[in-house]
């Protein structure tokens, strides 16, 4: 009879409010909502590491870059057509990480968080030092003629507005499921405990080392849109503010939930575009966000109403 | 005869660089050690501690030593101070959880480096060194007219970077006197060993802990204050002196003192070495490239214990 679940009504909902924001909401509003949504790709990749399997990484914004300059370049320089130039940007985070992984997740806790950071920074300096490429911190522009699927132009806003919702929706929904499946409540048991999941013969390596590679991909995933819809390409996402962004928005959101990255994005996204009315300091704002979701909040928006409320949030 | 000079000055440059790091490098251990905190923000104290220099050094006038002197003692403990407070007011309230920290000190990160940008202004200072005479470096070489000494050799250093590579090891004597031969090094360790049992024979904890955070970013701040007179202060400075003092803390292994210290010559000599011969982008890539390395091989550092 009841063929869907609380949680599904959940996403589904989620997804029509989307479509409906783009017919209501005035055309700035529009163009930030495409960001907010690709962006939230990124939060969500970062929230099955960090959310799901407890693994705080400093370094995603390697995993971004990566799917931004995998684009970029390959377009670029090779002149390769849309969709296979975002597969690349998606295999080289999804490469990055399976290597990063490989050696970071030989060291736990503290030392894992560092461990990213240090391998962030060598990307970044990396992209830096090839410069003759990469534009180093200018950064290029990726042409409007090349960013054309199959005759749709996806600069203009409409075409950007849902190629953002169909990546955001395709990733939001896959997620969801993915947590909900057995490897997803492995992932859960090793934040929880890993000893007891290991003893329970689960093999932890592995499935840690799938986490990093799945959450790498999906980051790549939201670099490669970022750098197709905006069209700009630099060497700042690489560097350590765009990793610790997410953390900041999966923070506030609630980690561990399924809506909370979006949620934690459109919250930061408008604080910082409210208060940058008033100072351009903005980082200031988002330092204090941190301190002050650490203290009072430390389950986020949507974990606080979880605990509180509704006990089904997924 | 042309590649030794030039690996003489690259090792004191290197010297120069691992001076700083140690300072840099014991703050963030000794806070790691004692209280199990990453302080990511720890770049900031450097950087306050340089933009005190310039603001002491500014204000007093006179002789540039006499500010420089002032600074050296007014600006690790004003840094020392506002962490403390950031110490008691936010670090406790959360109770030292690890991933809860880290958030929390990146938030301080910036908070500190945007206000410091509101209220500073986002130039480079500088700071007038208290004296700076070069030193012509004198070169030795058995050659076929036997023992030579080439001097005037066209390389020279400052009195001022030779008078910092004495300065750190001097701090560095000081603390060591000060962690195994007084009552607070005894408390400290003792905290350090068992915060429950420390507590129980009644060692104020809380206090220790905001004293040694306290104490950590002054060690930041103090080699800030030898640094502005070689490099301008910024408020984007932190950022460096964080990462190199990071690779340091991993690659000593993590909270280990002695492995703080070879880590620190390791990388500020190799840093300066490579800087001199390459480039310096490739030194930073190299040097953050070598900490995967080390934990590879050794995922508990050079000292540390598994």
């Amino acid at each position: 009879m009841n063929s869907f679940s609380k949680p599904a009504i959940l996403h589904f909902g989620v997804l029509a409010i989307l479509i409906v924001l783009f017919f209501v909401l005035p055309s700035y509003h529009v163009g930030a909502f495409s960001r907010i949504m690709v962006l939230a790709i990124y939060a969500m990749g970062f929230n099955l590491l960090f959310g799901y399997t407890g693994l705080l990484s400093l370094g995603h914004a390697m995993f971004f870059a990566a799917g931004m300059y995998g684009y970029g370049l390959t377009t670029n320089f090779f002149g390769l057509p849309l969709v296979p130039a975002v597969l690349v940007g998606v295999l080289a985070a999804a490469a990055l990480a399976t290597f990063v992984g490989y050696l970071a997740l030989r060291t736990t806790g503290v030392a894992f968080m560092i461990v990213t950071l240090m391998f962030a920074q060598t990307a970044y300096l990396v992209i830096i030092y090839f410069g003759e490429f990469t534009r180093g911190d200018e950064g290029f522009v990726v042409q409007q003629a090349q960013r054309n699927l199959f005759g749709i132009d996806l600069t203009t806003e409409t075409a950007r507005y849902f190629t953002a919702f169909v990546l955001f929706s395709v990733c939001f929904l896959a997620l969801s499921k993915l947590v909900q499946m057995p490897f997803g409540k492995r992932l859960v048991a090793i934040r929880e405990n890993e000893e007891r999941a290991r003893m329970l013969g689960y093999d932890v390596a592995t499935l840690k080392l799938w986490a990093l590679i799945v959450s790498g991909a999906v980051s790549g995933v939201a670099g490669a849109t970022y750098g197709l819809l905006f069209g700009y390409i630099g060497a700042s996402f690489a560097a350590v503010h765009y990793s610790i962004f997410p953390l900041l928005w999966v923070l506030l959101g609630g980690a561990g939930t399924t809506i909370g990255p979006l949620i934690g994005v459109i919250f930061m996204f408008y604080l910082i575009d409210i208060s940058s009315g008033y100072t351009n300091a903005y980082m200031l704002i988002a330092g204090l966000a941190l301190v002050l979701i650490t203290m009072f909040a430390p389950h986020g928006i949507v974990g606080t109403l979880r605990k509180r409320v509704l006990s089904w949030l997924p | 005869m042309e590649f030794g000079p030039h690996l003489m000055l690259a090792s004191l440059e290197g010297a120069v660089t691992s001076s700083i790091l140690v300072l840099t490098a014991m703050g963030l251990s000794i806070v790691f050690g004692v209280m199990r905190v990453v302080n990511v923000a720890h770049g900031e104290f450097f950087m306050l501690g340089a933009i005190f220099a310039w603001a002491v050094s500014t204000t007093l006038g006179g002789h540039p030593a006499i500010g420089f002197a002032a600074a050296l003692i007014i600006a690790p403990i004003f840094v020392g101070c506002i962490a403390a407070t950031a110490d008691r007011l936010i670090l406790r309230r959360i109770n030292y959880d690890v991933d809860r920290t880290i958030v929390a000190t990146i938030g301080v990160l910036y908070i500190i480096q945007q206000s410091t940008l509101m209220l500073y202004g986002p130039e480079a200072r500088p700071v007038e060194p208290p004296f700076n005479t070069r030193i012509s470096l004198p070169w030795f070489e058995f050659g076929e007219n036997g023992f030579e000494m080439f001097w005037p050799w066209g390389l020279s250093i400052t009195s001022y970077k030779l008078f910092v590579i004495f300065a750190a090891a001097f701090v560095l004597f000081v603390l060591w006197g000060v962690l195994t031969r007084t009552k607070f090094g005894l408390i400290m360790r003792a905290t350090q060993q068992d915060r429950d049992t420390a507590q129980a024979f009644g060692v104020p904890v809380g206090k220790v802990y905001s004293w040694v955070f306290g104490l950590g970013a002054g060690l930041a701040a103090f080699g800030a204050v030898l640094v502005v007179p070689i490099q301008q202060a910024h408020y984007l400075m932190g950022g460096d002196p964080l990462l190199l003092a990071f690779i340091v803390v991993i690659i000593g292994g993590l909270g280990s003192l002695p492995g703080t210290v070879i880590a620190a010559l390791l990388i500020g000599m190799s840093d300066g070495l490579i800087s001199v011969f390459f480039s310096p982008t490739l030194a930073k890539i190299i040097a953050t490239f070598l900490v995967a390395m080390v934990l590879v091989f050794r995922p508990q550092g050079l000292m540390g214990k598994n």
